[in-house]
């Protein structure tokens, strides 16, 4: 990755976070300034994000429940407010100054977004609505083209609902099989399942990153490998690994990679899909309309280059315009610096966690993302759930979209607690006492 | 990077909040952990189960109509403190009551949930009337219904009765 840029960056970085009116000159300024001793500031990260400070039920927020949606920084609430009140207006069609102006801010999101997956060619980045919609692209559009009754794909029963059900979509249309490399007791994927599971009828092997349960990070080179060994295309559910290192698609090595902006500090409602620009061009269109035409005839239509040709219609633009400013905020943060933190924090927040009694953890110890799915006693999810957020704890409580993985554990629910770069250690020490609490509440565990 | 750990947990605040001791009463506790009339029910008449899709809780219902009053309420499934305790406690409270009696209790455990604090003098609703305190905690009042709203789809009409579906 090109983009590695180290804790020495993070510090300017932080800096020019601290005066974020004007962004894009934020991020011409040139790594000269930066400051020597390069260490994580966490109170000014924080400060970043206006929601951080906020008290819930009483209590200062703690928000453990980044793994369903990130927050975002000033930075990113800025450039949006900025292109909604001063830039507005639909793109690719005006000669009009607004119409450049929105054209340009839309483009140039793609480059950053474009850069975040680790690819020199932003034509390969097709603005979607989340990953959700980046895999349901795919599974219409490419499936439909390409996959025939008796063909197989390859899945795992570690998959989020949204890269399972779109494929399930496409079995029943096309009468294809599919098939699931099963998940180890320890929480990683039985690697040596691929090799059983793999044949001469496998088209794809669909697979997510980073388990959004277990936190657990797959060797995606060696199951692309594999796969393309096998003669079978790769399709990688970047949505929990994009937030927390920037993805180089070209080392993967896979064919289609799908994530979200809003699990990276950028708004809701809007995701890419990264796909090899020649699958693209080869690819039927996943929706007809505006934008994505090149010539329109009653008898018939032909279609814009790639990506326009997959983005049928008005898009996002807004969303489109945080989700660029957000994958910059992280560029500029340096991928080194976030993992480190966030490490430092996962380490932490395994020790404490291990430390209690009754408490069971869910996943590997090592490989993973700072996503902790854990039971406590016989207390529910949802109750641990109501009494953290009496102290103002935010986390997750139920299957995640999970369900197969949670029935392959025998589980109905889990509560989750998923950190990311703005979490503090403090914040570890507060959700160790609020389980301390509902044992309290619960008269101790049974 | 993680500076040092600041006071050993126990230094913050462990007073109970009141809004969470009305919640978790005894009571509820103890159907949670020691659920009535939880198990199959092999002669029942009436049947369904639910799920609460967004969180993964299931309930199956199941009763024993005789004369048209139920005879006997059993159930089973899996889920929260309070969607448990609300299922242990109906199957209790249905007892002897016809369907349509059955849904009005329903109807008035409904109430109670959305804060109607007239009905904590109603002696109908016996022990339900412990879980008044779900009215503080609005995303959990589909936890404290999901039976109910079995006893709603099985007086509704006769679709669900065992056999006939």
């Amino acid at each position: 990755m090109a983009e590695t840029a180290g804790m020495t960056d993070t510090k300017r970085a932080t800096g020019v976070l601290a005066s974020s009116g004007h962004p894009e000159a934020a991020d011409r300024r040139d790594a000269g300034e930066a400051s020597a001793d390069g260490a994580w500031d966490l109170a000014e990260i924080r400060a970043q994000f206006p929601v951080l400070s906020r008290e819930v039920n009483g209590h200062p927020l703690a928000y453990l429940d980044n793994a369903a949606s990130s927050q975002q920084p000033l930075r990113v609430l800025n450039r949006v407010e900025r292109y909604l009140r001063q830039q507005h207006a639909n793109v690719h069609r005006g000669v009009h100054q607004l119409s450049a102006e929105a054209t340009a801010a839309y483009e140039g999101a793609r480059h950053a977004v474009a850069s975040h997956a680790g690819t020199t060619d932003p034509a390969e980045i097709v603005f979607t609505r989340g990953t959700t919609e980046a895999v349901n692209l795919v599974a219409s559009s490419w499936g439909d083209a390409f996959i025939g009754a008796g063909d197989e794909i390859v899945l795992t029963k570690m998959e989020h609902h949204s890269n399972l059900v779109p494929w399930q979509l496409l079995a029943g249309r096309t009468g294809c099989v599919l098939r699931f490399v099963d998940v180890t007791p320890g929480g990683r994927l039985d690697l040596d399942d691929f090799d059983r599971l793999l044949g001469k009828r496998t088209r794809l092997v669909a697979c997510t990153h980073v388990s959004n349960s277990l936190g657990t990070v797959n060797p995606v080179r060696e199951i692309v490998d594999r796969a393309h060994a096998a003669g079978a295309l790769t399709l990688i559910d970047g949505a929990q690994a994009a937030p927390h290192m920037l993805t180089d698609v070209a080392k993967t090595g896979c064919d289609f990679y799908a994530f979200s902006s809003h699990k990276m500090c950028g708004p809701t409602g809007v995701g890419a899909l990264w796909a090899r620009r020649e699958l693209l061009e080869e690819m039927p269109p996943y929706q007809g309309g505006g934008e994505m035409i090149s010539d329109v005839k009653l008898e018939g239509s032909s279609w814009a280059r790639v990506p326009h040709k997959f983005e049928a219609g008005t898009p996002n633009i807004s969303g489109v315009v945080g989700f660029g400013e957000a994958a910059r905020f992280l560029a500029d943060l340096g991928s080194e610096a976030i993992a480190s933190h966030e490490d430092a924090l996962k380490c932490a927040a395994l020790d404490r966690l291990g430390e209690i009694e009754g408490l069971r953890l869910y996943g590997p110890r090592e490989e993973r993302t700072a996503v902790f799915s854990f039971t406590y006693g016989d207390i529910h999810p949802h109750d641990l759930s109501t009494i953290l957020d009496q102290r103002g704890i935010a986390i997750r409580a139920g299957h995640h979209c999970n369900q197969p993985l949670m029935d392959h554990y025998g589980l109905s629910a889990t509560a989750r607690a998923s950190f990311y770069f703005y979490n503090s250690p403090r914040e570890i020490d507060v959700l160790c006492d609020g389980l301390a609490l509902a044992a309290e509440v619960f008269g101790g565990l049974a | 990077m993680i500076e040092p750990r600041s006071g050993a947990p126990g230094t913050i605040d462990r007073e109970i909040p009141s809004s969470l001791n009305q919640l978790y009463q005894e009571v509820i506790l103890d159907h949670y952990r020691k659920p009535r009339n939880k198990g199959q029910l092999d002669e029942a008449t009436h049947a369904i189960t639910m799920n609460n899709p967004l969180c993964g809780d299931v309930i199956e219902l199941m009763l024993r109509v005789e004369e048209g009053r139920i005879a006997e309420a059993r159930f089973l499934g899996r889920g929260c403190s309070i969607s448990l305790a609300s299922a242990s406690m109906l199957t209790g409270r249905v007892l002897g009551k016809s369907l349509d009696q059955a849904l009005e209790l329903s109807g008035k455990f409904t109430h109670l949930l959305h804060g109607d604090e007239a009905l904590l003098s109603d002696d109908d609703l016996g022990d339900l009337r412990t879980l008044a305190g779900v009215s503080k905690f609005p995303v959990r009042i589909k936890c404290a219904l999901l039976a109910w709203n079995c006893l709603e789809e099985l007086g509704d009409g006769t679709d669900e009765e065992r056999g006939s579906a």
